[in-house]
């Protein structure tokens, strides 16, 4: 009988709860029993309160397991563990799973499936079908699938990407390039951290399809230094996909040539913003660049180029492959295709969640998240990020979809949604946001540098019940000013987690004052 | 820690070796800098400058700007506390206050003793299974008070 098959992820956050000790035990225990197991290091499927989540192939199956702590291994091998045996752990079939199963997996199909390294598993499951079709059309041809999929930018802005590609293409130069923001510092995101980590191949698919779209022979990709294990995943995809003929000057035999390099963040929330993330690959200071001109003009080192976000260029080989008609079915209105969701806080099943845009709020944090951890119950959510909206439950019937986020004063940005339950401070939350724009300030424009430490300043009176009425009048112009003064959405946009925290729950910033009276 | 003069040059001028005339080669060296020795040795500024024709200040603004470039040894444990969003819902600054009231930290949050610093951190994209640190690079979550002290106490039976 050949070796069974058993599944443990590397993910960085199934690692952080325990898979290596449990990868230890399932090596051990299989050795100490004389049984024939080869371990694969997947990603997370994304469900990420089962992780550690172990699964084993049996017959054309995975059955999974979870959560297991390498306490339980011995105990699972004695069930029968690699025949699928009975186990209070056991999950049943993967694919079973409701919280998987009602999911819409594109971008996300191979994640948590296949062996992330292995460019032979890739191909095994569809991998570099995309990157083929590209290399069979013209490059016009290929940034016209991408406009009429709908794909719009999954990094917050939701700018149509075959609008950008077309710009990059019709600019004349020597050189261009195509640059992934993987800088992801949202807060409650970790959607391009999964994607790197469980399908590295994938993005570098699509950044080829991109090169060969706008005439681009070089990449990099932009990762922030909290990812150590994205990082040695792109590199090791990297080489193999180099090796295998499908990146380096020769793609396929075709003659088309692209190069992929990763270059490392260093710990700055701004560097997340193109203009100052460019800034920051060319070795400066990362500070945000008036436009125009776009980056589609005068790029990485004034050259032309296209930025885009990890799930953006994710999506790119699925359209390719199965046409651009297939992705845009997907999706509610102007927003067509897949988002990949985050689900995190105080929430019972936190994890990843693809779906088409459309089902609502509280249906993704109740139907799939199972409501709050604490079991208590759900005030508010964050969506999109630190400068994001916190939605008060009643609107947590607005479906997702950029239109009719952006009609209620919020936004999707890069899909993350943090869930807090009713033990929550409103006004230190509304404090939190100014904090953390004038901790990542990169200084370039005062509304935003001075703006945020004076924001900060006047929740603190409020909440103390100092001068309310006039603080908070002074407080809502300081907002005004930032949303319409700031250069960049850092600064233009951090009121928008404060102003409505003020709209929906005032009675938080005025405790103080009402104590007082 | 602090490490030798010549271990320092050493680290320097390999970094300058190996990236300098990659496009936008600072920030590839300082961080081949700051992994070879854990931080960004004063004298690095010169050398970088020359090598690359910058002037001091155009390499100590990039130095100074970016949050994760120290230009001093680092205690030997650093303990990075997630204080952002998804964290605070599970309780990150109750996390905080109870670690700060086990260890001994001065007013640069450094506890002398354990030679150990606490930092904040703002997200590790661990928010699915919050509250979340990173101890000596290694990422943690699902903190919680028990944990958190049991990951101390192994720094402890280890020095
Ligand atoms: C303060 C700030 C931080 C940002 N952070 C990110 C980020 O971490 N990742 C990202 O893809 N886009 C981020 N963006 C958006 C980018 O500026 C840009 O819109 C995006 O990379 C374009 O790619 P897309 O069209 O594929 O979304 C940020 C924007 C701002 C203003
Ligand atoms: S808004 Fe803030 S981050 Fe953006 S350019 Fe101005 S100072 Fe820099
Ligand atoms: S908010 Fe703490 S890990 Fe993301």
């Amino acid at each position: 009988m050949s070796a069974v098959k058993v599944f443990v992820p590397a993910d960085a956050l199934a690692l952080a709860v325990g898979a290596e000790r449990v990868a230890d035990a399932v090596r051990a225990e299989a050795a100490r029993r004389g049984l024939d197991v080869q371990l694969i290091r997947n990603g997370s499927r994304g469900l990420y309160w089962l992780e550690p989540l172990v699964e084993v192939e049996v017959g054309d199956r995975r059955l999974a397991y979870g959560p297991v702590q390498a306490r339980d291994v011995a105990s699972l091998f004695d069930a029968g563990l690699l025949t699928g045996g009975a186990h209070p752990r056991a999950l049943g079939p993967t694919e079973d799973i409701e919280y998987l199963r009602s999911q819409e997996r594109l971008t996300f199909a191979r994640v948590g499936v296949i062996d992330p390294l292995s460019v032979a598993d890739f191909v095994a499951h569809d991998g570099f079908a995309g990157l083929k079709r590209a290399l069979d059309l013209d490059p016009a041809a290929i940034v016209k699938e991408v406009t009429d999929s709908g794909l719009r930018g999954r990094g917050g802005a939701a700018f149509p990407t075959g609008i950008k590609w077309k710009t990059v293409a019709d600019t004349e130069a020597t050189q261009k390039y195509i640059v992934c923001n993987a800088d992801e510092g949202d807060s409650g995101t970790f959607a391009d951290r999964m994607l790197m980590e469980g399908d590295p191949l994938l993005l570098a698919e699509g950044m080829a399809i991109a090169g060969l779209a706008v005439g681009a022979t070089r990449g990099y990709i932009y990762l922030r230094s909290e990812y150590p294990h994205a990082e040695r995943a792109l590199n090791a995809a990297i080489a193999a996909a180099t090796a295998a003929g499908y990146l380096g000057d020769d793609i396929l035999g075709s003659g088309r040539r692209f190069h992929l390099e990763v270059r490392r963040g260093a710990g700055a929330y701004i560097c997340g913003e193109e203009t100052s993330l460019l800034e920051s690959l060319e070795g400066k200071r990362g500070q945000v660049r008036y436009k125009p001109p776009l980056p589609a003009h005068k790029g990485l080192f004034g050259l032309p180029t296209v930025i885009n976000n990890v799930l953006s260029l994710g999506a790119v080989p699925l359209i390719l492959d199965k046409g651009a008609q297939y992705y845009s079915e997907f999706g509610r209105g102007r927003s067509r295709g897949t988002q990949p969701f985050q689900l995190a806080g105080n929430i019972k099943r936190g994890g990843l969640v693809e779906k088409a845009f459309g089902l609502t709020l509280g249906e993704l944090i109740f139907d799939f998240g199972g409501g709050t951890a604490s079991d208590r119950p759900v005030r508010t959510a964050q969506v999109g990020g630190p400068l994001g909206a916190y939605l008060p439950l009643a609107h947590f019937d607005t479906p997702l979809d950029y239109e009719a986020f952006a009609a209620r004063q919020a936004m999707l940005g890069h899909g993350g949604v943090v869930v807090f339950d009713d033990t929550v401070d409103m006004a230190a939350m509304a404090r939190f946001a100014m904090e953390f724009c004038a901790h990542e300030s990169c200084g370039k424009c005062t509304p935003c540098r001075i703006g945020a430490v004076r924001g900060r300043e006047l929740i603190e009176r409020i909440v103390a019940g100092e001068n309310v009425a006039r603080n908070l009048a002074t407080l809502r112009e300081l907002c005004d000013t930032m949303i319409s003064a700031s250069l960049c959405a850092l600064g233009g946009m951090a009121p928008f987690p404060v102003l409505s925290a003020l709209e929906h729950f005032p009675d938080d910033f005025l405790r103080a004052s009402r104590d007082a009276a | 820690m602090t490490v030798s003069e010549p271990e320092r040059r050493q680290a320097i001028t390999r970094a300058l070796a190996e990236h300098a005339d990659a496009p936008g080669a600072l920030l590839p060296i300082l961080h081949a800098i700051q992994d070879a020795l854990g931080y960004v040795p004063p004298e690095s500024i010169d050398l970088i400058a020359a090598r690359l024709n910058l002037s001091r200040a155009d390499v100590h603004g990039v130095v100074s700007f970016y949050h994760d470039f120290h230009t001093e040894p680092r205690a030997r444990h650093v303990l990075r506390l997630c204080r952002a969003e998804a964290c605070q819902a599970m309780g990150g600054a109750a996390l905080e206050a109870a670690l700060r009231r086990r260890l001994n930290l001065d007013a640069d949050d450094r506890d002398r003793a354990r030679d150990l610093m606490l930092e904040p951190a703002y997200c590790f994209g661990a928010c699915a299974c919050a509250p979340a640190a990173m101890l000596d690079g290694e990422l943690h979550a699902r903190l919680d008070v028990a944990r958190l002290n049991e990951l101390l106490g192994e720094l402890e039976a280890h020095s």
